[in-house]
């Protein structure tokens, strides 16, 4: 595949990556988010968080399928939303649930297993958004960052547990995200053991991983 | 609307048409008008639907005065509005979601309908739905509803004691609870097909909770007759307990003298028990039940005892530990 215009596709990323923000305030603004409209903007920025993890998850596996490498270019972008989303969600609930209160915030994460992973898979976020810049990449050093960005797969399924905890018996939409989620991880590990299997053998002739 | 002339603007003015409309940028508005309109669309399809009109029939002769003497609604607290109580709704038989209940229960068929009414009793009977509603003459009652998810509303229910009901009926001296069943009818109620929750919704009271005058069978709300999504023809409102204690669409209702099983109950025991009455002081294991959110508000409230009806029924639980029997 051949690469496209980086810059101009940043830039449509970029919007798209917006567009369910402003449709939300849109909404809002509009009084159109139903009778709760702050459970609905809860789950709604909790659901986008996960999805735009899934996606930033999604290009190394689509890079290795397809050999468009320049999918790596995007990769930041997309997690900084899935960061972006997953602030929007905590605020929601610090603000609009807990109005700010530090003791009942403490006592939810202290005392609810449900709030309690949510909490730490959004806070793994924050170290992989802080050392996203290419000075941190450089400072860190490339197998350094890359091994602490690999919290994203923690963050991605303390947030898909958090996600199945919060409903109360229609679990189908957890369910599938976690479906989504074992592909993505599958795929890494699977693709790690052929790898490593192509390295270590002694055989000369070695069967293409199908 | 404004039209310019067209010699309003020099033709000199005008960019010549090959400037701005190289293929190139062309491609590119394409693309990302594509994809924006693609993005918006997925996203549209999970918000919040827009909601169905409903409308009730009109209820006649309620009666108001003899509710407000013994059970004056809440004071200072505004009635949640039609348009929100008709939109969102626990009703699993119809949807999950609280937004989609009204518009997956459209065209709920309500007659004919009976509600057979028998076990320990001594006068065991299948009324009809119309005759069922003659028994005693329908009250307003304006009451909270507390949802055991953290939202609550202020709803004028039409109904009469359930009490009345069980008189006719006589029941037996060993009968110590009532049990309480929804239709069970996945033709008509699409949602039982999955299996969210066993089906048919199954509830139940001690038989004191279903003797006390503020428990209720409701048969509307706002002067009519409830709409599908709260419940059609025949519900069951118990204000001191969270909502899910209100079944809907009741076909049966049992004497008995076990405790009978419950559906929350059944699917996750640890967090919905048999009483489940409104309890600030005992959380839910996900959640904390100290405040609320009224609907239509912005901030919390507090979520009272017994939902606030505590003068009237605390006595029921006389002795009892609240957590343990919660």
């Amino acid at each position: 595949m051949a690469a496209p215009d980086i810059k101009f596709t940043r830039f449509v990323l970029f919007t798209n990556g917006l567009v369910p923000a402003i449709l939300l305030a849109w909404d809002a603004y509009h009084q159109k988010l139903g009778a709760n409209p702050i459970e609905f903007a809860t789950r709604a920025t909790g659901v986008l968080t996960l999805v735009f993890l899934f996606i930033t998850l999604a290009v190394t596996p689509l890079r290795k399928l397809t050999g468009a490498n320049w999918l790596v270019k995007f990769r930041r972008m997309l997690g900084l939303y899935a960061f972006f989303y997953g602030f929007l969600h905590l605020l929601t609930y610090v603000w609009f649930d807990k109005f700010f209160g530090a003791r009942e915030i403490v006592e939810d994460v202290w005392a609810r297993p449900f709030i309690t992973i949510g909490m730490a898979s959004f806070l793994l976020l924050v170290p992989l958004a802080i050392t996203s810049t290419k000075g941190m990449i450089k400072r860190l050093g490339g197998k350094r960052w890359a091994k602490l960005h690999k919290l994203t797969y923690v963050a991605a399924i303390g947030g898909v547990i958090h996600f199945y905890m919060g409903v109360k018996a229609d679990t189908t939409i957890p369910i599938t995200f976690a479906v989504v989620l074992a592909v993505l991880l599958g795929y890494r590990w699977v693709k790690g053991r052929m790898d490593a299997a192509t390295k270590n053998s002694t055989l000369g002739i070695q069967t293409p991983p199908r | 609307m404004l039209i310019k002339k067209p010699d309003d603007i020099k033709s000199s003015e005008i960019t010549d048409k090959k400037y701005y409309l190289t293929r190139r940028n062309f491609m590119r508005g394409a693309a990302f008008a594509a994809t924006t309109a693609a993005t918006t669309f997925v996203y549209r399809r999970f918000a919040v639907p827009a909601s169905p009109p409903v409308k009730g029939e009109k209820i006649e002769n309620v009666q108001t005065a003899q509710a407000a003497e013994s059970f004056p609604p809440p004071p200072g607290e505004a009635q949640t509005s039609y348009e929100e109580i008709t939109n969102y709704n626990n009703f699993y038989e119809f949807s999950t979601g609280k937004s989609e209940v009204a518009g997956a229960a459209r065209g709920f068929v309500t007659r004919p309908w009976t509600v057979a009414v028998e076990g320990m009793v001594q006068k065991p009977k299948v009324f009809d739905l119309d005759d069922l509603l003659k028994i005693a003459p329908l009250e307003e009652r304006v009451y909270r509803m507390r949802c055991v998810e953290r939202w609550s509303m202020v709803i004028p229910w039409v109904g009469f004691p359930l009490a009345k009901l069980l008189q006719q009926v006589e029941p037996l001296g060993q009968a110590k609870y009532v049990a309480f069943q929804t239709l069970l009818d996945p033709k008509r109620m699409p949602n039982q097909r999955t299996d969210v929750l066993e089906w048919p919704y199954v509830e139940g009271l001690r038989l004191d909770e279903a003797m006390h005058p503020l428990t209720i069978l409701a048969s509307g709300l706002y002067g009519e007759t409830l709409p599908p999504q709260n419940g059609a023809p025949l519900r069951l409102v118990v204000p001191w307990k969270y909502g899910y204690k209100g079944i809907k669409s009741i076909v049966k209702i049992t004497l008995t003298d076990r405790q009978p099983p419950t559906t929350w109950n059944i699917s996750a025991p640890d967090e919905y028990g048999f009483y489940s009455n409104v309890n600030p002081r005992v959380h839910h294991p996900r959640w904390s039940q100290a405040k609320e959110r009224r609907i239509g508000e912005f901030s919390l409230r507090d979520t009272l005892p017994f939902n606030g009806y505590g003068e009237q029924v605390a006595g029921l639980y006389a002795g009892m530990d609240l957590k343990v029997n919660y």
